[in-house]
């Protein structure tokens, strides 16, 4: 057979047909005795999907169990084929699965179940983060009370914050482990905190106003400033709750006051 | 988790890899494996499953290299693709084997990766002269830049090119002695590729170029069936491997003396118990193979 192909021609085909259900498959590919072999080829487009939606189901077991697995499987699918992953390093895919939930149209009836995705994939960056040593509870007490306002903070690279008007950490809390199911107030949203001082990730929700008060100071802004955004974001901020908690998770690496840093 | 296990690793070499049986490293046995210290040759993983920047992937990693041999095995580098190869996951082949130094590092003779969009599957490619000088060129390039010679593993496959004007032995054997690569052969995918391709699995192993072979596979496969409804095998890593492909792996053993063995089992992990049993039996005809080679060496003195 003359080879009119390139092999750059033939991958271009085969990953066409892959990618596309619909798409016919590349005339080159046959089975031992030559002929055209389309269940053959199907067990590529099968491998695909089943690798790619293992690989989601891996990284978001609470939206697995909310919507069962079968449900999961579909969406999955759906997903893989309009965002197949660009990277090799598959536990960073999956980052735009919590904003295809939110449009999934047959997820609607879930409004908090992209909340929940959302949980999953940060606890999932948290997991995979560079570690960092936190600082101590007594860091904060070294500095000179009249210092405190201008510090600024280092947050440690586990850090992540997601955002819900939903009970979404209760409601991820119920399907990701084993605690008992309770009664669930709709009204109230939760904001995580999420953040893996050393081995294991922890999740908690953020009180009020803490939200726009981390998100300021991981972009550096002063203990100050941070807090009047804190307080003009939810009228309940309370700032001393606020750091004390930080600290007990292990959220901050390092405090800088003014050009010279202290170390921890 | 020790705090010790945290620091980077002592050791600046590689250990070697014993001719011995060692073990896919799998998250769920990491605590069982740190704890009982199980006598199993060495471990290998899938690189890149270690590529975040921290955590307790790199954690249980570092603690079980501190123990044992490590093999790094990357699954998504694409090496058969027409494609210049992702010179960042190049990269990080890289920092990964200069921090865990592993004595062997393989990857595949097929593609995963087109248009930047990653298949996560062992693609199949067609054999002829421009994908032998394709493989060979990446295979250069990976070991120029990792530093290292690489194993280059057989793949299991379903379907056959009729652009192909080559057979597959050839095609390794080319790759192998073009860039001085080693070869990985995987056994149940030999019995899965020459069940599906209609060839003879033993004609395979005795026609399969033994010197330059520095790895071998064992795995479980799935039964299927092909458009005519004859067998069709799935390289599935789902279960133990098959009496047949134990007694491919004895012939291979015959011809080419006792090698690291891996058992690979990715999918539907069974417990630590259950795997380490499954390391055992295939042990079992390693060290039988070995006695052999021992008595035709005493016989030779
Ligand atoms: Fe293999």
């Amino acid at each position: 057979m003359l080879n009119l192909q390139s092999l750059s021609e033939i991958q271009a085909e085969f990953a066409e047909a892959l990618r596309n259900p619909a798409a016919a498959i590349p005339a080159g590919i046959v089975g031992p005795d030559g002929g055209p072999a389309p269940k053959r080829f199907s067990i590529y487009r099968n491998n695909v999907l089943v690798a790619l939606g293992n690989s989601l189901a891996g990284a978001f077991p609470a939206v697995k169990r909310i919507v069962g697995e079968d449900f999961f499987k579909v969406m999955a699918r759906t997903y893989v084929l309009e965002s197949p992953p660009t990277s090799p390093v598959l536990m960073d895919y999956g980052k735009t699965f919590p904003a295809f939930i939110a449009r999934f149209e047959p997820a609607s009836s879930l409004p908090y179940l992209a909340d929940v995705a959302r949980i999953e994939r940060q606890w999932r960056e948290s997991y995979h983060a560079a570690d960092a040593v936190p600082l101590p509870s007594t860091a904060l007490a070294e500095v000179p009370e009249a210092e405190l306002a201008d510090v600024t903070f280092r947050l440690h690279p586990s850090l992540r914050l997601s955002k819900s008007s939903f009970p979404a950490v209760t409601i991820w809390r119920m399907n990701a482990s084993d605690v008992p199911t309770s009664a669930v107030d709709f009204a109230i949203g939760e904001d995580a905190l999420i953040v893996r001082p050393d081995a294991e990730v922890e999740v908690r929700v953020v009180p009020p106003g803490g939200t726009a008060f981390v998100e300021a100071l991981a972009s550096g802004e002063s203990l100050g400033s941070a807090a009047a955004l804190g307080q003009s974001s939810d009228e309940r901020f309370d700032l001393g709750g606020n750091i004390a908690g930080l600290i007990g998770a292990g959220a901050f690496v390092e405090i800088r006051r003014g050009l010279e840093q202290v170390p921890q | 988790m020790s705090q010790q296990s945290t620091m980077p690793l002592q050791s600046t070499k590689p250990d070697a890899i014993p001719a011995r049986v060692g073990v896919g490293l799998k998250p769920e046995h990491y605590d069982a494996i740190l704890t009982e210290r199980p006598d199993v040759g060495w471990f290998e993983v899938h690189a890149e499953n270690y590529m975040g920047a921290g955590g307790p992937p790199h954690r249980y990693l570092t603690a079980i290299r501190e123990q044992y041999p490590l093999s790094l095995h990357g699954v998504g580098l694409s090496i058969g693709a027409a494609r210049p190869l992702d010179r960042d996951h190049l990269k990080r082949l890289k920092a990964l084997n200069e921090r865990y130094q592993p004595g062997l590092f393989s990857e595949h003779l097929a593609w995963s990766t087109h248009d930047s969009v990653f298949f996560s599957d062992l693609l199949p490619l067609p054999y002829d002269e421009e994908s032998v000088r394709r493989v060979a060129d990446h295979v250069d390039e990976v070991q120029d830049t990792v530093g290292r010679r690489m194993l280059l593993e057989n793949p299991s496959t379903y379907v056959a090119f009729a652009e192909s004007t080559i057979g597959e032995i050839e095609f390794l054997t080319e790759v192998a002695t073009r860039t001085g690569c080693g070869l990985l052969l995987d056994v149940n995918n030999v019995h899965v590729s020459c069940t599906n391709q209609r060839w003879n699995a033993i004609d395979y192993l005795d026609r399969f170029p033994m010197q330059h072979v520095g790895e071998i596979h064992m795995a479980g496969y799935a039964p299927s069936k092909d458009d005519h409804g004859d067998p069709l095998l799935i390289d599935a890593h789902d279960r133990p491997a098959d009496p047949v492909v134990v007694e491919l792996y004895d012939h291979a053993l015959s011809r080419c003396g006792p090698i690291p063995t891996l058992v690979e089992w990715d999918n539907d992990v069974p417990d630590w118990p259950t795997l380490f049993a499954e390391a055992r039996r295939v042990e079992s005809v390693l060290t039988r193979a070995r006695r052999d080679e021992d008595a035709e060496l005493a016989v030779a003195v």
